[in-house]
């Protein structure tokens, strides 16, 4: 067998922790080779160690069959290995080239020879239908293909083997399907691509093997022609997972939030939410359908405080919350998971415990008069963490050193634990695996049998399928439809989403 | 090898080290004894009570604008606004001291808050702007530095005093000097402002990790879109957060107004308690034990350096060099920490 990337009896160690215990990855050429595995089982690791930010204790690498020592990046480079990370790492004011070039810039009489890169970055782009525009700024241009720049960059140095870290996380449909394209034009080319997901989905349609670990430990490699989604979930959790949530039917009572006539701008004055209605009732779960940027997270914005909007109402149980500050809008019954959990859901340099405490931090009993009482925050912490199964090695962690699960997991318990009317929940599984969005997916369910309302927002169809009562679908900052997730199929809503309402008409 | 915690108490004293070797090198360079020029700085700072009390009277404004400048830091926010602070602390400390007849009881505590007033306005305004129109800080707070400067040196040229150089000096009964402490420390004008600016460390400490509004100021600092999604005003809490490190130093400013001199000159330039306020604030980590510390070494390293010419011979301009490298390694402990992880990576 020819292998271009051999990764034998990997270990590789944490204080405290085995991230890599023994595991062997084989890459052939010319595949698109998954690793699947929930967040925290070491995929990052392994793949950390594969391109030299990270040095094994044991085992051995070998790059076209020859032992190699991958000390740092730069040697990871020259043998051909290239990382397309899920954060993008470029330079917002630059051009696409500037920000390929970036690094090993092509040198003319001492002066950068743009002009050289340009033709080269379009000749790659080209060669793999990229379709990107060398003298576009990154800022203008949308993540989808901010992504492909990142690819370029890795083959404008030479890569032969491309690591992709949950490429999908950040896509909306549609770019994943233009993604899968190009991952299978760069293997005609005579790539080898690694694919770092635990989406189910994408290693069936795309990958030709699969590597699977679970908890630092590698379980095996399977062909993707022989297997299914669910044994390869069983594989990576351990266990019997169910896919499609089981949930009885929405018993809906009263109208808890109530949207009339709402239009929100945006920061360029832009009318982004335009005259939107829309009802949430208690015991119902309403998915909001829509490809990213239509006013979504501008609707929720608006409802959640964070933003103004210029007409319009919002009630919550009949009490008018419109234009109120977000702590009186947390105050009346609101609790909000939102979609960027980095930037708005956590404090990651405060502890676990502390961002338990996040909107309740001045109220009893963990605060009186005052002075806080950590005692009753740690305690509280303590019982969320382990109701909500958030793994961190203890409440005093900060929150920036757990996974991106866990970190979800602690904001949904603080966000439901609050007791709300309304929860509204933004791609909470955004970027999580199965077994967590298993999870959160039941918690929201459950909150629903409790009677509480639910706004959930996903790019998902699935999730949206899944889980909602009632499927509203956003275009162009308006509500297109409603409609029922057993009257629809996801070619419906896609075709929704996509702003052609007459179709649905014509097929009916 | 070492424990994280271990590095992070080695860091410091490395560093402190280690800028104390490369001014050896350079008085070694020029020709003098470096045994003898350390020799003399001890003795300068510690020989007797007098040189021990005056380095004590040294530490305390140091305390004082280090606490102003890490409260700062722990919220966010880069104060370079303390040495104005201390001037306009200063000045009020002073000013209060000469207008008011009043027992000392009402006198001192009267002075002491005006300080802290003056330097908490000071501070308020770039708070304001930063928080309102997001102008930056930094910007804001150095040119704030010169009018506090030069505003106060007309103040006193033209108001206070009859156009003098230099203020009436205080009354006792708005005077933080104690017949018993310079008594004990051989006359030295060391002060009760050092029990101030030790009880203003506990303040700090206490008010940022113990209090609702020093979490506030704390998840403001760290993350200002968390804050404000979890229902905190963030405008409120960086005006907030500059008042009070404006405070710190405006009592800073008491401490030389009415402590150490007893009267506000004319100054020809910065006190430059403020500038060094940012490196005491650094080398004590932006915590308020770290702070004392940190103040402690450049109170006596000021002190200390006195008696070098004397003492050893080494001339004023060499003796600012050492003590600027000294400083100059305790600011780049960053490149210690690297250097410190590296060995403790491979000693693995």
């Amino acid at each position: 067998m020819d292998y271009v990337i051999e990764m034998l009896d990997i270990r590789k160690e944490f204080p405290g922790i085995v991230a890599n215990d023994n595991i062997t990855l084989q890459v052939q050429k010319g595949e698109i080779h998954a690793l699947l595995g929930e967040n925290g089982a070491g995929k990052s690791t392994l793949m950390n160690v594969l391109f030299g930010l990270y040095q094994p204790e044991k085992g051995e690498i070998k790059v076209r069959g020859e032992k190699v020592k991958i000390s740092d990046p730069n040697v990871a480079n020259r043998l051909g290995i290239g990382m397309v990370h899920q954060h993008f790492m470029l330079v917002d004011k630059f051009t696409v080239t500037e920000n390929i070039i970036l690094g090993s810039e092509p040198k003319k009489k001492g002066t950068v020879d743009l002009k050289k890169a340009e033709k080269e970055v379009e000749r790659l782009s080209e060669l793999y239908g990229l379709k990107v525009d060398p003298r576009a700024k990154i800022r203008d241009i949308s993540v989808g293909m901010q992504q492909r720049v990142e690819i370029l960059k890795t083959l404008y140095r030479g890569a032969e083997i491309l690591i992709f870290d949950e490429p999908t996380a950040v896509l909306t449909p549609q770019e994943i399907k233009e993604l899968i394209e190009i991952m299978r034009a760069l293997i005609r080319e005579g790539k080898s691509i690694i694919l770092i997901t635990h989406k189910l989905k994408e290693i069936m349609q795309v990958c030709d093997r699969c590597t699977v670990i679970r908890k630092g430990k590698g379980i095996g490699t399977v062909d993707v022609a022989a297997t299914n989604p669910t044994e390869l979930a069983s594989l990576m959790v351990g266990r019997e997972v169910t896919f499609s949530t089981d949930k009885t039917p929405a018993n809906p009572k009263d109208v808890t939030l109530s949207v009339k006539d709402l239009t929100v701008k945006d920061a360029r004055q832009v009318e982004m939410v335009k005259n939107l209605s829309l009802d949430v009732k208690a015991g119902e779960i309403v998915g909001l359908a829509g490809v990213d940027g239509n006013g979504q997270s501008e609707l929720i914005e608006a409802i959640t405080g964070l933003r103004k909007s210029s007409s319009g109402s919002i009630h919550l149980n009949g009490k008018p919350i419109t234009n109120l500050t977000p702590r009186k809008v947390t105050d009346a019954g609101i609790s909000h998971i939102p979609q960027d959990r980095h930037r708005f859901g956590l404090v990651l340099d405060f502890p676990v415990g502390e961002n338990m405490v996040l909107q309740t931090y001045n109220k009893k009993p963990f605060s009186k008069n005052g002075i806080l009482n950590y005692k009753e925050i740690y305690k509280k912490a303590e019982s969320l963490i382990k109701e909500y199964d958030v793994r961190t090695p203890s409440v005093y962690t900060k929150a920036r050193a757990l996974s991106g699960g866990n970190q979800q997991k602690a904001i949904i318990g603080r966000e439901v634990d609050r007791s709300p009317d309304l929860i509204i929940a933004a791609q909470p599984t955004r970027g999580l695996d199965v077994g967590a969005i298993e999870f959160i997916h039941k918690k929201l369910i459950e909150e629903r049998d409790k009677g509480r309302a639910v706004l959930l927002l996903s790019f998902e169809l699935d999730e949206i399928m899944n889980l909602s009562d009632r499927i509203a679908v956003m275009f162009d900052g308006k509500i297109v439809s409603e409609v029922k997730p057993e009257e629809t199929t996801e070619q419906e809503l896609g075709l929704l989403m996509a702003g052609s309402k007459q179709q649905k008409a014509g097929e009916q | 090898m070492f424990s994280n915690r271990l590095v992070n108490i080695l860091i410091p004293i490395v560093s402190v080290f280690l800028g104390l070797l490369v001014g050896a090198f350079i008085m070694l360079g020029f020709g003098y004894n470096p045994l003898l020029g350390y020799l003399s700085l001890w003795n300068g700072a510690f020989g007797d009570s007098y040189f021990f009390g005056e380095t004590l009277r040294q530490v305390t404004p140091y305390i004082l604008s280090g606490l102003a400048v890490a409260f700062a830091f722990r919220t966010g926010l880069f104060n370079i606004g303390v040495e104005g602070q201390v001037i306009v602390g200063w000045l009020a400390s002073v000013w209060v001291g000469l207008a008011i007849d009043a027992p000392m009881i009402i006198h001192l505590p009267l002075a002491v808050l005006a300080a802290a007033l003056a330097g908490a306005a000071w501070g308020f305004l770039p708070g304001l702007l930063k928080a309102k129109l997001g102008v930056h800080e930094v910007i804001v707070t150095i040119m704030m530095n010169y009018i506090a400067l030069y505003t106060s040196n007309a103040l006193v040229r033209n108001v206070i005093s009859d156009g003098k150089d230099r203020t009436e000096r205080v009354p006792e009964t708005a005077s933080l000097t104690s017949e018993w402490l310079a008594s004990l420390t051989q006359y030295s004008r060391l002060h009760f402002g050092l029990l101030i600016a030790l009880f203003a460390a506990a303040v700090m400490w206490f008010l940022l990790n113990k209090t609702a509004r020093g979490y506030e100021l704390r998840a403001v600092g760290f993350n200002q879109d968390a804050s404000r999604y979890a229902g905190m005003n963030v405008g409120r809490n960086i005006i907030l957060s500059m008042v009070i490190s404006g405070a710190f130093a405006g009592l800073a400013g008491a401490m030389e107004g009415i402590g150490t001199f007893g009267y506000q000159s004319v100054k020809g330039g910065f006190t430059n308690i403020g500038f060094d306020g940012i490196a005491v604030a650094l080398l004590g980590g932006n915590a308020a034990i770290g702070v004392v510390l940190a103040a402690f070494l450049f109170g006596t390293l000021k002190i200390g350096a006195l008696n070098m010419p004397t003492g050893a011979g080494v001339p004023t301009e060499l003796v600012d060099i050492v003590i600027a490298m000294i400083i100059f390694f305790v600011a780049s402990s960053y490149m210690i920490r690297w250097f410190l992880l590296k060995i403790k990576k491979e000693g693995k």
